[in-house]
């Protein structure tokens, strides 16, 4: 029996007994009756109750009776108590059902034939099943224009709305941008946004999903098609690393829409706007369709034959260490395996990164105690050493952000900018850029008892006052929130933070599936399964050799090819020229290399100088697993077969090896999972049939994370043809999932077993820098960067529904030094590094310390041309422009 | 924008309550005082006082009927038409100002829900200054009375002018 | 008529003394005022404020009738700050007595809500003041800054130790934020839309923190109270109705205006004695007895013999006292016209929360406009009891059932079932009932 399992044993069962419909169940006071009565396959008609959100008991479709209350009250604000007895289906329950239909139908322009909503309209189908059949409204409707835009991806069609208020409370509540509003009352109540700002939220397109009537639509979507043409899967969206659970719908073989499914673990339902609407660019016109040899279309066989060749004259000529593959982290935890294995175990180099520079050591984001997503919800404390979690990892921010207004966990900061954030901060500890790793030491220190010393800052004793008392751990967002320096402050506050009791980490990396591409050994002295290549033993058995020492990382590579060690580059869906921080130190190693072998959806900055270009498959067009933030496997699968002749990673791989004299022999997808997890030490137990049945995926170490497994119901978990999509899209559980745990170790059983020989994993060894920082030139302001959620990547600029929502590069200061520098907000400046120089606008910002100044990595303007790898800090001049 | 001299007063006002959020509809009073209407601009301006965003304000403004998001003119008359006014006269009022009125851009006529005034009903306010007892022509002399300054009027979100 | 028909002056007494200066600090100060909050320093006992007001029987004087002891008794003690918040939205439908005390004596509002602040132990109470009481707003806020300067307000009240602030809010333009949770949430910068109770404001009020909310009358009412003594207040009035009550009389009467009535008056007097009768020498139609909520009622003896009393005329009639409003209709008044108007009123003021009352109070101010106006259709009548019920599902009964938040969702589907109780022959005749059409 596992710790958390006595736990749950010990807790004393207080439940209430509520009747509904004469039948009596159990239930846990204070919870809503109409979710009770959910629960237990009653199903009381609703509008405005969304189970996520806060009740506001608008649209008084939930009405019922229960004894001892008069009229008739609202299930959705009502809290069960004990004894309760509650009728849904009397005669007075039903008038009032008619009646609230009969009311909604009123203003309603009844367009179903050329609403989007016509097949899957709530309202639709609740006055079919609850409703009056007939309306003896004969006066005149009220009028709006009719649809406007709200924002650059939603439209409003005001006449078809039914004022349930769950788009405004979904704005306000949980995305935290209130920028649409009620306006006007009574029945000229409407949404509206202020006209001279759009609904420009991150999250808008969640609106659309739980609009119970056609009013929100999506620009994307509308008039695309109608759900009963729609296929579906249920998939992982991998845009970010946070991959919240999705249900893919195509039409024709087009991907048509993803909507959100609700995972308790990961997403509660929502999606971000790139995710929703960035699989657009899987059908672009941009995409590579053909292999390419020095930039002509060729045959799979001869771009295969003239990559393998590269390779092995490389290796044979210059050694192993002459190769470098850079990237990986967009693919499939088996596209990365597979690529591990060629470069690992075919061509016996080392010198792998799936992480761009903008990541953190191997050993370190697999290395600590790790914290699950939902860890957030109890922990004792939040601290955020991240970058802003908005623009890198959108529904995480929303995690986040309930735990701190929802849940009032503490929400300790270590950001030295704003941030989407600051709002909810409950200490904010204003570290200097560059100083969060000694400001991280004094709240350590001040945790462990320094904090009744008089000295200390009280900023720290309120921190350490919120924390004491308050069970859970503390949960740390580690990640990079500042390119523009050197990873090693950030590791020292880690360091430092790591050394407290009661401590988890919850990983920031942002790139869509970093963390099993990690997790898979695309890292430089890293095997698969979270091991270092020390522990070679589960591997070699397969792979037969692996690298001795380790290789470098993604910087190392890039100064490599400068200097002329490494000849041939392997770009893995990796632009390095612009994507690296530092643009002129990746420009300088694609234009000094022999060779690059691309593969990917896409030309970039990079593949113009490739000499093999390998077209790959994309989201939606392969299947198999991807690792989260959390270290959740989860199941990504196809909806869409490639377009032109494009491959997944794996078979790639394989071909190469093939062509190399290694057959791997892995003829499925499914097959390279569950050689995955032969060769992984964190998977043990886990299989390719355990994770496609998982219902939340299950969390590495596999064989930690058993008793949380529930498997899904075989005939309710496919999504196909159910067309709710308002309401939370939950995938059924199994009844008894927990029965059938076995405890031996089979890497083809059904669930993992809950005991066997604990292998030893990875632990990072907390090898603290101390970071002296470079003192600041009075002249200059020192550069805070981090990547913008819309930035430059294919995901944005190949769909052309977020193309437009490109983040516009925007240097932000102080109002002190706008002041400084004698221009207005928004005025053009001129920016300059030892790097680089450009001119962009400046505007001043709430938040931001003198002497420190914002900018986005870009592909124009972007800091990125400003920085330099090597620098501990990123100093620039800004000048006026004469 | 607020003048300088209110936008002391905005201070003031956000400082009177636990949540500057408190503030929206005081500091909407005092800009509509300020501009004789509740410009989109005034609406963001008070966000920023009210830590909030201008759709916010608008949505809260727009539920209040005294909030003017289109400029009315200087004088705001405001007739009753409600129950007891309805039965006394208030009707015809409204429609001999409405008419008189029609093409003056300086005066805005609406009909408005009861104002407390029916005592001496049928009853009008002028700047939210009452006038009661009226027939409809000693309605048009007060409000020509308001127009050629032999009465002052309050500003027309019922502040008193600087 | 049996007894002696005439006011009884308490809280109106300074202002019907002293019209032209009643608002004066010089003229209140003459008059005794602040005496009873000096007292109240001085005895610092809130237990004696409490016992006094709950010997009263004092009940709010909003239209809700709850006994403001009992209230008192329900705040919780959590350690959370509490609010005092002065219900000055008066908005109702000819209801105009509160706008006598807030511009006629400003002093006794400030004095009252010092000694309830006293009591609650809040140390900043809001007065939310109507928005279209300009001249209102102005009193208020110039006898709060004379009340400073004279040290009855402010931190370390006349040396007790006592602070308190009070902030005066004006509304603008919504009687929904006359409910008490829409106050509320209007106080907080939000559209005026009524709570879901539980929980109330009393316990999670404003800033989620408790909250007492009362009306004007009711806070002028209490220095009175602890002047008199409850057990003294309590002899006024009749049953569970003890004291006195501003009513504002209006409509076809000779003498219309705010009085101060003991409870335990008949109707009859109040119309024919009160406010001189009828006008013009016409007959009695049809009449509001409280405000324009609740059921009307007619010329009828059983009507007019009603006591004055809240309890009984809810017990007996179906209707109540609400807000203190009378409203008196001749015999040329057609029925349908005050009740389009009505539906017209709560339409234009439904905050839009709630489905029934949303679109319903629309729905039926479009049937009445037509019937009002000449458009009426043979089934009109039976349409407005059907929306009516989507409303209020017990059309015809009160107290009324309701399938809304707030009680505005109901309140014109009274207007809809005195049409249907009183007047549905006549009603029938306007809408061609029994005309070939």
């Amino acid at each position: 029996m596992t710790a958390t399992e006595v736990e749950r044993d010990e807790e004393p069962k207080v439940t209430v007994s509520v009747t509904i419909d004469g039948t009596t169940v159990e239930a846990k006071p204070g919870e809503l009756l109409i979710k009770v009565a959910q629960e237990n396959g009653v199903y009381i008609p609703r509008f405005c109750w969304h189970e996520r959100m806060k009740p506001v008991g608008m649209c008084r479709m939930c009405l019922v009776e229960v004894d001892g209350i008069r009229g008739l009250p609202p299930a959705c604000t009502m809290p069960v108590a004990d004894g309760m007895v509650c009728h849904t289906e009397t005669p007075a329950v039903k008038q009032a059902q008619d009646d609230v239909l009969e009311f909604l139908l009123v203003n309603h322009p009844l367009d179903c034939p050329v609403c989007d909503r016509g097949g899957e309209c709530p309202l639709q189908d609740t006055t079919l099943a609850f409703g009056p059949g007939e309306s003896r409204f004969v006066e005149e409707k009220r009028h709006f224009e009719k649809p406007i835009p709200i924002s650059d991806v939603v439209l409003l069609d005001r006449e078809r709305c039914i004022q349930c208020a769950r788009c405004t409370r979904f704005a306000d509540e949980i995305a935290g941008d209130p920028l649409i509003s009620f306006v006007d009352r009574g029945d000229r109540t409407q949404v509206l946004n202020h006209p001279d700002h759009p609904f420009a939220s991150y999250f808008s397109g969640n609106v659309v999903q739980i609009c119970p009537v056609g009013a929100l639509t999506a620009k994307p979507y509308r008039f695309r098609a109608r759900p009963w043409d729609l296929a579906t899967v249920e998939t992982s969206c991998s845009q970010c690393a946070m991959h919240c659970r999705g249900a893919l719908q195509s039409s024709s073989n087009r991907m048509v829409r993803l909507l959100a499914v609700d995972s308790d673990a990961v997403n509660h339902g929502w999606l971000c706007d790139k995710g929703r609407y960035g699989f657009e660019y899987v059908h672009s016109d941009e995409r590579v369709r053909e292999p390419e040899v020095d930039g002509v279309a060729v045959s799979w066989p001869q771009a295969l034959d003239v990559a393998s060749e590269a390779l092995r004259s490389a290796r044979d000529l210059h050694g192993a260490e002459s190769i470098a593959f850079l990237g990986g982290a967009r693919g499939t935890n088996e596209d990365a395996y597979a690529w591990v294995r060629l470069a690992k175990g075919v061509l016996g180099t080392d010198n792998v990164d799936s992480q761009l520079g903008d990541g953190l050591p191997a050993e370190l984001v697999l290395g600590v105690e790790r914290a699950s997503i939902s860890d957030c919800d109890s922990a004792a404390a939040i601290v955020l050493l991240a970058p802003d979690l908005k623009e890198a990892l959108p529904v995480l921010h929303l995690r986040v952000r309930r735990a701190a207004i929802e849940l009032n966990v503490p929400l300790i900061d270590l950001s030295s900018v704003p941030h989407g954030l600051s709002r909810n901060v409950t200490h904010a500890l204003a570290p200097k850029p560059g100083e969060q790793g000694k400001r991280a030491e004094q709240l350590v220190a001040a945790l462990q008892g320094d904090a009744q010393n008089d000295n200390v800052d009280p900023v720290l004793r309120a921190a350490v006052e919120a924390i004491s008392g308050r069970d859970g751990d503390i949960v740390v967002i580690l990640g990079r929130a500042n390119l523009a320096e050197r990873a090693d402050a950030t590791i020292q506050a880690a360091a430092a933070l790591a050394g407290l009791a009661n401590v988890k980490f919850l990983s920031a990396l942002r790139r869509g599936n970093v963390h099993g591409a990690l997790e898979a050994g695309l890292a430089p002295g890293i095997l698969p399964g979270r091991v270092t290549i020390e522990h070679r033993d589960a591997v070699e058995q397969v792979w037969g050799a692996v690298p001795e020492t380790p290789g470098l990382d993604a910087e190392g590579i890039l100064r490599a090819a400068v200097a002329g060690s490494v000849k041939t580059l392997v770009l893995l869906g990796a632009d390095p020229v612009g994507d690296f921080p530092d643009r002129a130190l990746a420009l300088a190693a694609i234009n000094a290399v022999g060779t690059v072998i691309a593969v990917d959806g896409f030309r970039n900055n990079s593949t113009a100088r490739a000499n093999v270009l390998l077209p790959a498959t994309m989201f939606g067009e392969k299947s198999g697993t991807v690792t989260n933030l959390e270290g959740r496997i989860q199941r990504v699968n196809q909806k869409v077969s490639p377009d032109g002749t494009a491959m997944d990673d794996w078979r790639i791989a394989g071909e190469i090896a093939f062509r190399l004299g290694d057959d791997f022999d892995l003829e499925s997808v499914d097959e390279v999972t569950d050689e995955l997890v032969r060769v992984s030490p964190a998977l043990r137990g886990g299989s390719s049939k355990l994770f496609g049945t998982a219902r939340d995926g299950i969390r590495i170490p596999v064989y930690e994370h058993a008793h949380e497994l529930v498997l899904r119901d075989g005939a309710k978990g496919v999504l196909e043809g159910d067309g709710v999509s308002w309401e939370p899209i939950k995938v059924q559980a199994e009844v008894s999932p927990q029965a059938e745990v076995s405890p031996q170790v089979d890497a083809s059983a059904d669930v993992p077993p809950t005991s066997l020989d604990v292998p030893v994993l990875l632990t990072w060894n907390r090898n603290a820098p101390n970071v002296q920082l470079p003192g600041a030139d009075a002249y200059s302001v020192r550069l805070v960067s981090g990547a913008a959620l819309y930035d430059h990547g294919n995901a944005v600029n190949a769909s052309p529904s977020l193309a437009g929502l490109r983040a516009v590069p925007k240097l932000l200061v102080s109002a002190a030094d706008l002041q400084r520098l004698g221009v207005t907000n928004g005025t053009e400046v001129h920016v300059a590094s030892a790097k680089g120089a450009f001119n962009v606008a400046v505007h001043a910002v709430r938040g931001i310390a003198q002497g420190v100044a914002q900018l986005a990595m870009g592909d124009e303007h972007g800091a990125n041309e400003l920085i330099d790898a090597a620098s501990l800090a990123t100093d620039v001049r800004v000048e006026t422009i004469r | 924008m607020f003048t300088d001299a209110n936008k002391r007063r905005a201070v003031e006002i956000v400082a009177q309550y636990p949540n500057a959020h408190s503030a929206i509809l005081p500091l909407a009073h005092l800009a509509q005082d300020q501009d004789g209407w509740l410009s989109l601009e005034a609406m963001d301006e008070i966000a920023e006082y009210c830590e909030t965003t201008g759709a916010d304000v608008q949505g809260v403004c727009s539920f209040y009927t005294m909030y003017k998001r289109r400029p009315c003119g200087k004088l705001v008359v405001s007739v009753c038409t409600n129950v007891t006014c309805l039965v006394v006269g208030g009707p015809e009022v409204l429609e001999h100002l409405e008419h008189k009125y029609a093409s003056d851009d300086e005066v805005f006529i609406e009909e408005v829900e009861c104002l407390a005034a029916c005592g001496n009903a049928p009853s009008m306010q002028v700047n939210y200054d009452y006038h009661e007892h009226l027939t409809a022509r000693r309605a048009e002399e007060i409000v020509d009375d308001y127009k050629t300054g032999r009465r002052t009027p309050r500003g027309v979100s019922g502040g008193i002018r600087e | 008529m049996s007894k002696e028909v005439r006011e009884t002056r308490i809280v109106s007494r300074r202002v019907r003394e002293f019209p032209d200066d009643s608002h004066t600090m010089s003229r209140v100060l003459a008059d005794g005022g602040y005496e009873m909050w000096k007292e109240v320093l001085r005895r610092a006992d809130t237990q004696w404020i409490h016992d006094e007001v709950k010997a009263s029987g004092l009940r709010g004087r909003g239209g809700a009738n709850f006994p403001t002891a009992i209230k008192w008794e329900s705040l919780p003690d959590n350690g959370l700050p509490r609010h005092l918040v002065i219900n000055a939205d008066e908005g109702e439908p000819s209801t105009f007595k509160d706008r006598l005390l807030l511009e006629g004596d400003p002093h006794a509002l400030v004095e009252g809500v010092c000694i309830e602040a006293f009591r609650i132990g809040s140390h900043r109470a809001f007065i939310y003041m109507r928005g279209e009481f300009a001249l209102g707003a102005d009193r208020v806020t110039q006898a709060i800054v004379e009340a400073r300067a004279n040290g009855f307000v402010g931190s370390n009240i006349l040396g007790s130790g006592f602070d308190l602030e009070i902030v005066v809010h004006r509304g603008a333009g919504a009687y929904i934020c006359g409910e008490e949770s829409a106050l509320i949430e209007s106080l907080e910068g939000k559209r005026g839309m009524p709570r879901i109770k539980p929980p109330l404001p009393i316990h999670v009020g404003l800033y989620s923190q408790p909250t007492v909310v009362n009306n004007v009358e009711t806070v002028c009412t209490i220095t009175h109270i602890l002047k008199m003594g409850g057990a003294e207040y309590a002899k006024l009035g009749v049953n569970r109705s003890t004291g006195t009550r501003l009513a504002a009389i209006s409509g076809h009467v000779k003498k219309p205006g705010v009085y101060e009535l003991e409870f335990g008056m008949t109707l009859r007097e109040i119309i024919f004695g009160i406010a001189g009768g009828i006008r013009d020498d016409k007959q009695l139609k049809f009449f509001l007895p409280g405000g324009a909520s609740f059921q009307w009622l007619t010329s009828s003896d059983e009507h007019l013999d009603q006591v004055y009393d809240i309890d009984d005329i809810s017990a007996k009639l179906g209707t109540t006292l609400g807000s203190g409003a009378i409203m008196v209709y001749d015999e040329d008044t057609d029925p349908l016209l005050v009740a389009w108007r009505l539906a017209k009123f709560y339409a234009h003021e439904s905050c839009g929360k709630c489905t029934p009352c949303r679109e319903g109070s629309g729905w039926l101010e479009k049937i009445l406009y037509r019937m009002s106006h000449g458009e009426g259709r043979p089934n009109d009548m039976d349409a407005l009891l059907d929306i009516s019920a989507g409303i209020s599902p017990d059309v015809l009964k009160a107290p009324f059932t309701q399938t809304t938040i707030c009680p505005l969702g109901p309140s014109p589907v009274s207007a809809v079932a005195s049409l249907q109780k009183w007047f549905r022959p006549e009603v029938e005749a306007a809408c061609g009932v029994g005309v070939l059409t």
